[in-house]
């Protein structure tokens, strides 16, 4: 799904939130390539120049949630829980670090020890990284999410510095297990993983 | 109308600052209470912050980029050309120890009605009234810890930075024996809804309810409360536990009334205006009210608050919820006027479109259950009002007339739900007859 539409739809989907017609959403899609700024991400962070990005046919786009500069791309599972947090759950900082115990766990059922480095948003394998966050609140009500790296392709990430630490490298599960774990097997992976940790359940979409 | 400081609010635990990404107002700017303010940034997280008021943005003190610890003002909402309540002019509010520095860090560090929680549009969250700032400078955990030990924060000593409780004060508090004192007024409306953790516990120890604890079973569907019936269920059991409710059930005969809408119903409907039963019902509500105040008052501190106005709420029930919108100076509107305000205030209930101050300020509250087919009810108080009136189902019976005959009549109970602390039974039923008298007697020249 291309970067924008998803945005829009993350919109739409949050006023509903707040407004209590729909329940707790998460949204699971890959992205067409896209590197994104947070609103305050210095644009440096960008090493590819306009001109290379659009040869590369790779968008660029601003947007509204915390954190510096990714990249994403097709091979790359994208999460975006639409969750109305509530006492005790209103903890921004806990809110991360249940998003990063998602991809712990996920790693965790593919025999992968992943950790989080305190000070460092993120998940982590070593000194690589496998899964970006960065989080938006409105009234509690979330948006943006997580982004695991799932397949063999990270060459998108030459055009960024991630999240504006200097010398990170990304991995994958691909790179990790040395195969490729499909998406859907992968979704339904982390789904169980989140409806543990959040502690909420998850139906099939009707439509 | 008092000014509101903005406070940086606190978005977790651990997270100390916030920088401001960006202002979504400009100082000068109306703004709405709930509305989008300002967007501020801390560590992998972007959130966008609402006003916690309504009024003019008087004047922000930080500018995008800049970084701002928590609880500290940013900004404020008053009244165009009003003070702003971070100069030096501005008194701490009564019954606030003013802080002993001087300036603009003493109103920094006791703001009259700092409003730090990002808020849920819901029923009863949107009074003007604020929270008490004790319980607002405490973190999550300490307010979860609060409600656990059912300890109201108020009475806990706070030590941490301006008077902020701590985990460790509210342990050591319960350690030590002490419990949420009695509370000596009615909360009001607005607390009740937002302050939880505010429930007036009893002078005697509650009796523990664990034993009445569901055991789910495998197959429950299990569905957290919305925030709206979170604030029903709260203003529910805060409303049983600060009124004594009793309730008077009174029979009226609707059958002038119905032959005088029937006979009108065309003109109105000519004016854009479905004439129900309900304006006629207003009406002698408004007229009783004037002639006892006392049904349109509230109670606190062994006071009672005569109300110039008459404000009467009318609950309306939704799909997924309840909401009671309140026709402002009801007294002073014509039977068209009423009819107008109730289905324009049921209409933009359902739609969603009522503003904060709609939902405010009721002085009594009329609810009808006869549109669902019941007789009557015993209303819940809609707090800090002192009495509510439910109108039941107008259905045609067989009924014994003064001249002995037996007649088909339309006829109605209404029941009354009033405080008995500051209203007698008499007193009640004198209001019930002057009501039950004007419907039987409309006079025709009223529509």
């Amino acid at each position: 799904m291309p970067f924008k539409q998803a945005e829009a739809l993350q919109a739409e989907l949050v006023s509903q939130r707040q407004r209590d017609e729909i329940p707790d959403q998460l949204l699971l899609l890959e992205h067409a390539p896209v590197v994104t700024l947070g609103r305050g991400a210095k644009e440096h962070f960008v090493s590819s120049s306009a001109e290379q990005l659009h040869q590369a046919g790779v968008e660029l786009h601003r947007t509204g949630r915390g954190g510096e500069v990714t990249f994403h791309g097709p091979g790359q599972l994208v999460a975006y829980p639409i969750v109305l947090l509530r006492e005790p759950e209103r903890d921004l900082h806990v809110y991360l670090r249940r998003l990063e115990q998602v991809v712990i766990d996920v790693a965790s059922r593919y025999g992968l020890a992943a950790e989080r480095d305190p000070g460092r948003t993120g998940v982590w394998l070593g000194e690589k990284k496998l899964a970006s966050i960065g989080i938006r609140a409105s009234r509690w009500v979330t948006s943006h999410g997580v982004a695991l790296n799932r397949a063999h392709d990270l060459t998108g990430f030459r055009h960024i510095v991630p999240c504006g630490l200097d010398g990170v490298q990304m991995t994958s599960l691909a790179l990790e297990l040395d195969r490729e774990p499909s998406r859907p097997e992968v979704e339904g992976v982390f789904c169980d993983a989140w409806k543990r940790v959040f502690e909420r359940d998850l139906f099939e979409p009707s439509s | 109308m008092p000014s509101t400081p903005v406070l940086m609010p606190q978005m977790g635990e651990s997270i100390a600052e916030g920088t401001i990404v960006v202002w979504l107002k400009q100082p000068g700017d109306r703004v709405e209470k709930d509305e989008p303010l300002f967007e501020i940034s801390t560590d992998k997280v972007d959130a966008e912050i609402p006003a916690p008021a309504s009024g003019f943005l008087l004047e922000t003190l930080f500018g995008p980029g800049e970084t701002v610890e928590v609880n500290k003002v940013v900004a404020t909402i008053g009244e165009q050309g009003g003070a702003s309540a971070t100069s030096p002019a501005s008194a701490p509010s009564a019954g606030q120890p003013a802080p002993a520095a001087a300036g603009a860090s003493a109103a920094q560090a006791a703001p009259q009605a700092p409003v730090v929680a990002p808020t849920l549009a819901a029923v009863a969250e949107t009074s003007p009234h604020h929270a008490d700032p004790r319980k607002i400078r405490s973190s999550p955990l300490v307010r979860k810890l609060a409600r656990e030990h059912e300890v109201d924060l108020m009475h806990v000593p706070g030590t941490g930075d301006a008077g902020r409780v701590t985990k460790h004060d509210i342990l050591s508090f319960v350690e030590s024996g002490a419990r949420t004192a009695p509370q000596p007024a009615a909360p009001s409306n607005h607390a009740a809804a937002t302050a939880p953790a505010a429930r007036p516990a009893a002078a005697a120890p509650r009796p523990s309810s664990d034993k009445y604890r569901y055991t789910p079973g495998a197959n429950d569907k299990v569905e957290p409360f919305t925030p709206m019936r979170t604030a029903i269920s709260d203003h529910m059991v805060i409303s049983r536990e600060t009124s004594v409710h009793v309730t008077t059930v009174f029979e009226v005969d609707m059958t002038r009334v119905a032959k005088l809408r029937a006979r009108h119903k065309p003109a109105y409907a000519e004016r854009g205006v479905n004439l129900t039963f309900m304006p006629f019902i207003m009406n002698a509500v408004c007229g009783a009210l004037r002639e006892f105040p006392i049904l349109n008052s509230s109670i606190q501190d062994n006071q009672v608050y005569y109300k110039q106005q008459v404000n009467l709420g009318m609950a309306v029930a939704l799909d997924w919820g309840l909401l009671v919108p309140v026709i402002k100076n009801a007294d002073e509107l014509s039977l068209l006027g009423l009819s107008r305000s109730v289905s324009d205030l049921a209409e933009r209930a359902r739609s969603k479109k009522l503003s904060p101050d709609e939902v405010a300020g009721g002085t009594f509250t009329v609810t009808n259950p006869g549109v669902f087919g019941s007789l009557f009810g015993t209303p819940i108080i809609n707090q800090p009002q002192v009495a509510i009136l439910g109108v039941g189902t107008i259905t045609k019976r067989a009924v014994v007339t003064d001249d002995d005959a037996i007649a088909v009549r339309s006829m109605m109970y209404l029941a009354l739900s009033f405080d008995h602390r500051a209203i007698d039974g008499a007193t009640a039923d004198r209001f019930m007859s002057r009501i039950k008298n004007t419907l039987q007697e409309f006079p025709e020249g009223l529509l």
